[in-house]
C-alpha cells in the first residue's frame, strides 16, 4: 500500500513538472529574448530603436520601424482581404449550400491552413507574383494610381511582383481558413429559434443575418479576426519568400519591403554584433504583440454560460 | 418598414457575394494544389529519393535523399521529446491538477503558447543551444520543433481526457485502485486513440515547418545519423534551392514541395476522419 502511494506521488510530481515546463519555458524565452537584445535597445536607446529608420550595415545602424510598419501594413492588408471574403465563405456555408456538400467544402477550406507555409511562399513566388505584376498592376496604376497625392502609392516601379501587396495577398489566403472556419461555428451556434423569429417578422435572409447572426456572433467573429491577425504577424516563410527585404522607404504598395519576418529569415544566419541583438529585440518586438494579440483572442473567444 | 423589392435585391446580391468567396475559397485551394502537383510531377523520379544534392551544374545527377533523412530525423526526434512531455503535462491539468487555478492558468498559457511565431522560437533556442556550442546542430532543430509542439500535446491531451467519463475512474477507484493505475488503466487507454490523433496532427504541423530550422539545425549535404552537427533538412533545402537562379534545382523544389505537401496534408486527413469516426461512433 505504501508503495503505491510512493508511486503515485512520484507519478503526479513527473506530471506536475511537464506541466510547468511550458511555463518555464515561456519565461525563459523571453529573458533570453531581452537578455540578447540588450545591447541594441542600450545603444540606440528603445524609442529611437522603435522608431529608427534606418538599417544600415556599413554604419552599423538599426532602427525597427520599417520591419514593423512592413508587418503592420501586411497584416492590415491581409486582413482587409481575407475578412469579407472569409465572412462571405461562412455565410455560404451556414445558409445557402446543400447540407450534403456543406462538411466537404468546409473541411476542403480548413485543409488550406493545413499545407505548410513555405509552400504557400514558392506558390506566391512562382504563380501569384507573376500573375499579379501582369494583371492586377496595371489595372491598379490606372485606376487608384491616376489619383492626386497618394496616387504614387499604387504605381509600381519594380518588375517582378515581388513587393508587399504580393506579400499581403499570401498572407490573406493563408489566414483565409481560420477566420472562416471560427465564424461558420459562432454562426451554428445561433439558436435557430432566434432567426424563425426574425424571418417570422417578414425579415429576408440577409437582414436576419445582419440584425440577428451577426450582433450575436460579433465577438467570436473578432476573436477569429484576431487570432488570424497573430498568425499573419509571426508569418515568416511565405513572407520571406514575395517580399523582396527591402531597406527602403515605402513608396508604393507594389514595392519591395521588409517585415519584422523576413529580416530575420534573410539576416540571422549571417549577422552579428548589434545587428543580430537588433535581431532579438525585433524577435522581442514580435512574440510581445503575438502574446497581446493572442491574449485578446482568448479573451473573446471565452466559454460563456 | 421599406419596401419589399429593393430589401430582396439587396439580399440577392449579398447571397451571390457570398456564392462567390465560398467558390474563391475552393478556387484558391484547387489552384495551389494544382500547380503543386503540376510542376511536382513533371520533376519528381526516383533520383529524388535515391541520390544526395549535386551541383546545380550536374543537372539531373542530384537528389534530395538526405534532406528526406534529415528531416525524418528531426521530426521523429522532435516528437520523442515532445509528445511524452506534453501528455504528462496534459495529464496534470485534466487529473491531478484539475480543480487548481494553476491548471487553469497552464492551460490558457499553452493556448496562447501555440500560436508563438516559429521564427521566434527558433531565435529563442539558437540563443541557449546554438551559440553557446558554436555550431548549427541537429539537437536544437529537435528541440525548436519539440517547443512547437509542446503547447499543441497538451491542450489535446487535456481535451481528451477531460472527456473519459467520471464514472470509468470511481468504478476503479472503487476497487482499492491507486491513482496512478486508475490513469494508466483507465484514463489513457481511454483518450488513447484521441491523444494519437491529436499526436498525428502536431507531426503534420512540424513537418513542413522551415523557419525554425534556419536558425537552429541549418541544412547540409551529407546525412549523418547523429545531431552533433548541422542535419539536412527539406524544407530548407526547398527554399534554398527555389530561391537560387538555377532552372534544375527550382525543379527539384518543385518535386520537394510536392512530396511535403502529399504528407502533411495525407496526415490531416487521416486525422481528421479519424476524428469524425470517433465522434460519430
Amino acid at each position: 500500500m505504501n508503495r503505491a502511494k510512493t508511486t503515485n506521488l512520484l507519478f503526479q510530481l513527473t506530471t506536475f513538472g511537464a506541466a510547468i515546463l511550458i511555463v518555464i519555458l515561456i519565461v525563459g524565452m523571453l529573458l533570453t529574448l531581452l537578455h540578447e537584445s540588450w545591447p541594441a535597445v542600450r545603444r540606440f536607446g528603445f524609442f529611437d530603436f522603435l522608431l529608427g529608420r534606418r538599417w544600415n550595415y556599413a554604419d552599423n545602424l538599426y532602427g525597427a520601424f520599417r520591419p514593423l510598419a512592413g508587418t503592420v501594413i501586411s497584416t492590415a492588408l491581409a486582413l482587409a482581404a481575407a475578412v469579407p471574403v472569409a465572412l462571405g465563405t461562412a455565410l455560404f456555408l451556414t445558409e445557402l449550400c446543400p447540407h450534403r456538400l456543406r462538411g466537404i467544402i468546409g473541411a476542403a477550406i480548413e485543409l488550406l491552413a493545413a499545407i505548410p507555409s513555405i509552400i504557400y511562399g514558392m506558390w506566391g513566388l512562382f504563380a501569384l507574383a507573376p500573375f499579379l505584376e501582369n494583371h492586377f498592376q496595371p489595372l491598379a496604376a490606372a485606376g487608384p494610381g491616376r489619383l492626386p497625392l497618394i496616387g504614387s502609392f499604387f504605381q509600381s516601379q519594380y518588375a517582378g511582383g515581388v513587393n508587399l501587396f504580393t506579400a499581403s495577398m499570401v498572407l490573406a489566403i493563408m489566414i483565409l481558413p481560420f477566420i472562416t472556419s471560427i465564424t461558420r461555428e459562432a454562426f451554428k451556434q445561433v439558436p435557430p429559434i432566434l432567426k424563425e423569429s426574425s424571418y417570422g417578422v417578414g425579415a429576408t435572409r440577409w437582414e436576419t443575418i445582419w440584425q440577428v447572426v451577426l450582433p450575436c456572433t460579433k465577438s467570436t467573429v473578432a476573436g477569429g479576426v484576431i487570432i488570424a491577425m497573430g498568425r499573419a504577424l509571426g508569418e515568416t516563410m511565405a513572407v520571406a519568400y514575395v517580399i523582396g527585404n527591402r531597406h527602403g522607404a515605402l513608396d508604393s504598395i507594389f514595392s519591395p519591403y521588409s517585415t519584422i519576418t523576413s529580416v530575420m529569415a534573410n539576416e540571422f544566419n549571417e549577422a552579428a554584433g548589434l545587428q543580430m541583438s537588433s535581431l532579438f529585440t525585433l524577435a522581442l518586438m514580435l512574440l510581445a504583440a503575438n502574446f497581446l494579440v493572442l491574449s485578446l483572442a482568448k479573451y473573446l473567444l471565452r466559454p460563456r454560460i | 418598414m421599406r419596401h419589399l423589392k429593393p430589401r430582396k435585391a439587396v439580399n440577392a446580391l449579398i447571397m451571390t457575394l457570398a456564392t462567390l468567396c465560398a467558390a474563391l475559397g475552393l478556387f484558391l485551394l484547387f489552384i495551389i494544389l494544382f500547380d503543386v502537383l503540376r510542376n511536382g510531377l513533371k520533376a519528381i523520379d526516383w533520383n529524388l529519393f535515391l541520390r544526395d544534392p549535386a551541383p546545380p551544374t550536374m543537372a539531373g545527377a542530384g537528389g534530395l535523399k538526405s534532406a528526406f533523412l534529415g528531416q525524418g530525423l528531426l521530426t521523429l526526434t522532435a516528437a520523442l521529446i515532445g509528445v511524452p512531455i506534453g501528455v504528462l503535462g496534459g495529464t496534470y491539468l485534466a487529473e491531478y491538477g484539475r480543480h487548481k487555478k494553476i491548471s487553469r492558468a497552464i492551460s490558457i498559457l499553452s493556448d496562447i503558447a501555440v500560436s508563438i511565431p516559429s521564427i521566434v522560437i527558433g531565435a529563442f533556442v539558437y540563443a541557449i543551444l546554438v551559440n553557446p556550442f558554436g555550431s548549427y546542430n541537429g539537437w536544437a532543430g529537435a528541440v525548436a520543433l519539440a517547443v512547437i509542439i509542446l503547447p499543441i500535446i497538451i491542450r489535446t491531451t487535456e481535451d481528451m481526457i477531460n472527456m473519459v467519463p467520471w464514472a470509468l475512474r470511481e468504478a476503479a477507484f472503487a476497487m482499492g485502485a491507486p491513482y496512478h493505475r486508475v490513469i494508466w488503466g483507465i484514463v489513457y487507454r481511454s483518450a488513447a486513440g484521441g491523444i494519437f490523433t491529436g499526436v498525428l496532427l502536431a507531426i503534420a504541423r512540424i513537418a513542413g515547418e522551415t523557419a525554425p530550422l534556419l536558425f537552429t539545425s541549418f541544412n547540409s549535404n551529407f546525412f549523418r545519423l547523429n545531431l552533433s552537427g548541422p542535419v539536412p533538412s527539406l524544407t530548407v533545402s526547398i527554399y534554398q534551392y527555389a530561391a537560387s537562379p538555377y532552372e534544375n534545382w527550382v525543379s527539384m523544389a518543385w518535386a520537394a514541395a510536392f512530396v511535403v505537401t502529399c504528407f502533411v496534408l495525407f496526415l490531416n486527413i487521416v486525422g481528421r476522419l479519424a476524428i469524425k469516426l470517433r465522434v460519430k461512433g
